[in-house]
């Protein structure tokens, strides 16, 4: 793991009142998250994970960092790049790469694949494969928390959601919709778009306007907005601890006046788009110069050298642990059951399976989801 | 679901559908619609209403009217013109446990909300792996409205309902209106109810409690030997009145069904009628090519060959753009005419 060049700002911000063991875990995370990406890599070299596969590898602290501002039952949701924000929102790791492998003990029962990791016990509403797509449903979430509250009343508790997009789905008709009718409806909805700075291979600036200053957007349906990071693809690195400071009071806003919100939240990717990208768009000089910058790497500096709660034997331990679950996830994967046709293909398609509803086959219930 | 709300248990759907009777009150389609609305949000506070003008303006076609004074703002919701925007909110809602209702003022518009009522609603539970499915009914006018030319009058059931995961009803009349629509409402997947602008005014004996129409159960409208007539939603109608016209002037006795549902499809009441007719008409208000009627006559030779006469025959609507002029229009549906002949083709008389 490349050691960061630049030391990490000290943390002012509301991360300097959490203990010690809280930085541990999102140092976990993301090693995590880093480490079951480099696996999937290598299965889907070994055509053991088919279909498009989007990495999170760079980005890590992104889905960390928010999620690391949300309570456990706000919704959330994201796009089809969800590795990552399935793992920090805490689905297994087994149960994740199965999903990709196929498998009836994944978290769709290897029915969605990498793009679509539901996780209900852990509100995880989707990875979504559209482009935008998601935008709409992550309103509608945000609704229905709010309608929970006031028009059900069983609960007092506000909630918000997070709802992820990346740079590319700002053009999207969707989330515009989604913009406008969130404020107009106060709905608690705060998007997050994890701008990497590429929608596929095309950059930025060339596919949307007012590139340099997103925040003008979300101004324009009466959204407040945030920057976060930006200028990380010039000098600073992607900071966990300023994610967190920057956004915990800007979601306990969101959440206190039941208002949406905008995150501009500035990110890379290491990898390409998907696992088929031959990244001709851009230099090897521009990703390496991130990766001097690593966010985890950054992390494990400031907790060894700022908070001195992590020596370099814990960090090697850390990361040995963090191979183990994810050889272990590979392994659980490897060796669960592929889908029975009968039942799995014919089961789920509805709810409440009626005769005649297709010319070709009775529907079914199928095998109850091992996550719930 | 992830809301504790206790909901109050779902009515039984126990195929007892009240027969329309004389002493009932006779009132509008509109207003059939409006009580199987009214009755479940009163029930349960789970469903909610949302569209374009159903509030403050009562609806574009007074579906709701006076709903908004009952139900309150929170619950009969304005949306500004935003279909794919506001069919995507409803389906958020509904995967978290709610129970949204979504009035598109006509089908034709939910073509810009396609992917959302076509890619998130019908697959969310087959591509959760059963986690999380969407309790949802998306309704709203079908079919030609009366000149409204070729982007306005489109009917949806020949596209949509190519889509497994979702259940498609079409009422013909008031009273299946109210009962369709109560069974949508309390079914736990993704439910199109397709009316028709032009039946909105159309008056029957409705009965003021609320009744659940199962799905998937044709309903026999006349009993006849000659051959099978078969339709749903609005050229229900024109089917009734050519079925008249044929027994009267031309001593043809038609069998003739209300499917009621698409999907469900009852193909096994279509059969039992054949096995008496052996020829059928199909009469459907949408396109020819892959439409229902293709569908119906598909399963027909598929599964009741032996007991043809004569080839299916469909009458579909003409296969062109919806044209404005009046007599151009006319020429262009499925009409009594047209069903006359048809059916007098398939007996050579």
């Amino acid at each position: 793991m490349a050691q960061p060049q630049t030391a990490a700002p000290a943390s002012r911000g509301p991360s300097a009142k959490l203990p010690d063991e809280r930085l541990r875990s999102w140092l976990v995370d993301m090693l995590l998250i880093r480490e079951f990406e480099v696996r999937c890599a290598q299965a889907y070299q070994q055509a053991k994970i088919g279909g498009f596969c989007h990495l999170y590898i760079g980005q890590e602290a992104c889905a960390v960092g928010t999620i690391a501002t949300t309570n456990h039952d706000d919704p959330i949701i994201t796009a089809y790049r969800d590795h990552g924000h399935a793992l920090a929102r805490g689905m297994d790791p087994g149960a994740c790469m199965a999903e990709m492998f196929g498998r009836t003990t994944g978290c769709a029962k290897g029915k969605g694949g990498s793009m679509h990791m539901f996780d209900k016990p852990n509100h995880l509403y989707g990875g979504h494969g559209i482009v935008g797509a998601q935008t709409p449903l992550g309103l509608g979430l945000a609704f229905a928390t709010k309608y929970e509250r006031e028009v059900l009343e069983t609960t007092d508790k506000k909630r918000v959601c997070l709802c992820y997009l990346g740079d590319g789905a700002l053009n999207q008709g969707a989330f515009h919709e989604a913009q406008n009718l969130a404020g107009l409806l106060d709905t608690p909805v705060i998007y997050i778009v994890e701008n990497n700075g590429y929608s596929m291979g095309t950059h930025i600036e060339r596919g949307t306007t007012m590139a340099h200053n997103l925040a003008a957007k979300a101004a324009g349906y009466g959204i407040e907005a945030l920057t976060i990071g930006k200028g990380i693809r010039g000098a600073k690195a992607l900071d966990i601890l300023e994610i967190y400071d920057q956004l915990k009071p800007f979601v306990d806003e969101c959440r206190e006046k039941s208002r949406p919100g905008f995150v501009d939240l500035h990110t890379y990717r290491y990898q390409g788009h998907s696992m088929s990208d031959p990244q001709k768009y851009r230099s090897k000089d521009e990703v390496e110069s991130i990766k001097d910058r690593d966010s985890i790497a950054m992390l494990a500096a400031h907790l060894m050298n700022e908070r001195e709660c992590l020596t370099e034997d814990d960090y090697k331990a850390m990361q040995d642990d963090v191979k183990a679950r994810v050889r272990e996830a590979v392994k659980f994967a490897e060796e669960s059951p592929i889908p029975e046709v009968e039942p799995e293909l014919y089961a789920d398609v509805y709810a409440n399976p009626q005769k005649n509803l297709s010319p070709i086959r009775d529907y079914t219930q199928g095998a109850k989801n091992p996550l719930l | 679901m992830t809301i504790t709300y206790e909901a109050p248990p779902a009515p039984t759907i126990d195929g007892a559908d009240l027969p329309p009777r004389e002493g009932d009150r006779v009132i509008q389609f509109r207003e059939a619609l409006r009580e199987a609305m009214s009755h479940e949000m009163r029930r349960d506070k789970r469903f909610f209403l949302l569209g374009e003008e159903v509030a403050e303006y009562n609806g574009a076609y007074k579906i709701s009217q006076g709903m908004l004074d009952e139900f309150g703002d929170k619950r009969i919701i304005d949306t500004p013109i935003s279909e794919n925007g506001f069919a995507g909110l409803a389906i958020g809602a509904a995967m978290y446990g709610l129970r949204p209702i979504v009035e598109f003022m006509s089908w034709s518009f939910s073509l810009v909300a396609a992917d959302q009522i076509l890619n998130n609603a019908p697959k969310m539970l087959y591509m959760s792996g059963g986690q999380w499915g969407c309790p949802i009914v998306f309704r709203g006018n079908d079919g030609a409205g009366g000149q409204l030319g070729s982007t306005h009058s489109w009917c949806v059931e020949g596209l949509f309902a190519n889509v497994p995961g979702l259940k498609m009803a079409i009422p013909s009349n008031p009273y299946d209106a109210k009962g369709l629509l109560a069974t949508s409402l309390v079914d736990d997947d993704p439910v199109f109810f397709l009316e028709s602008e032009r039946m909105l005014s159309d008056k029957a004996h409705v009965p003021e409690e609320q009744y659940y129409i199962p799905f998937g159960q044709a309903r026999k409208i006349r009993e006849g030997d000659d051959c099978t007539l078969i339709s749903f939603g609005r050229p229900v109608n024109f089917c009734i009145e050519a079925a008249e016209t044929l027994a009267n002037d031309h001593d043809v006795h038609v069998d003739l069904l209300d499917m009621r549902t698409i999907r469900p499809l009852d193909i096994d009441s279509i059969l039992a009628s054949l096995a008496r007719t052996n020829r059928i008409v199909v009469v459907d208000q949408s396109w020819p090519f892959g439409s229902v009627a293709s569908e119906v006559c598909t399963q027909v030779v598929e599964r009741g060959f032996d007991l043809l006469d004569h080839q299916p025959v469909r009458v579909n609507t003409e296969d062109v753009p919806t044209p404005y002029a009046k007599e151009l229009e006319a020429a262009y549906l499925p009409n009594p005419g047209r069903i006359v002949d048809a059916v007098r083709d398939t007996l050579g008389v």
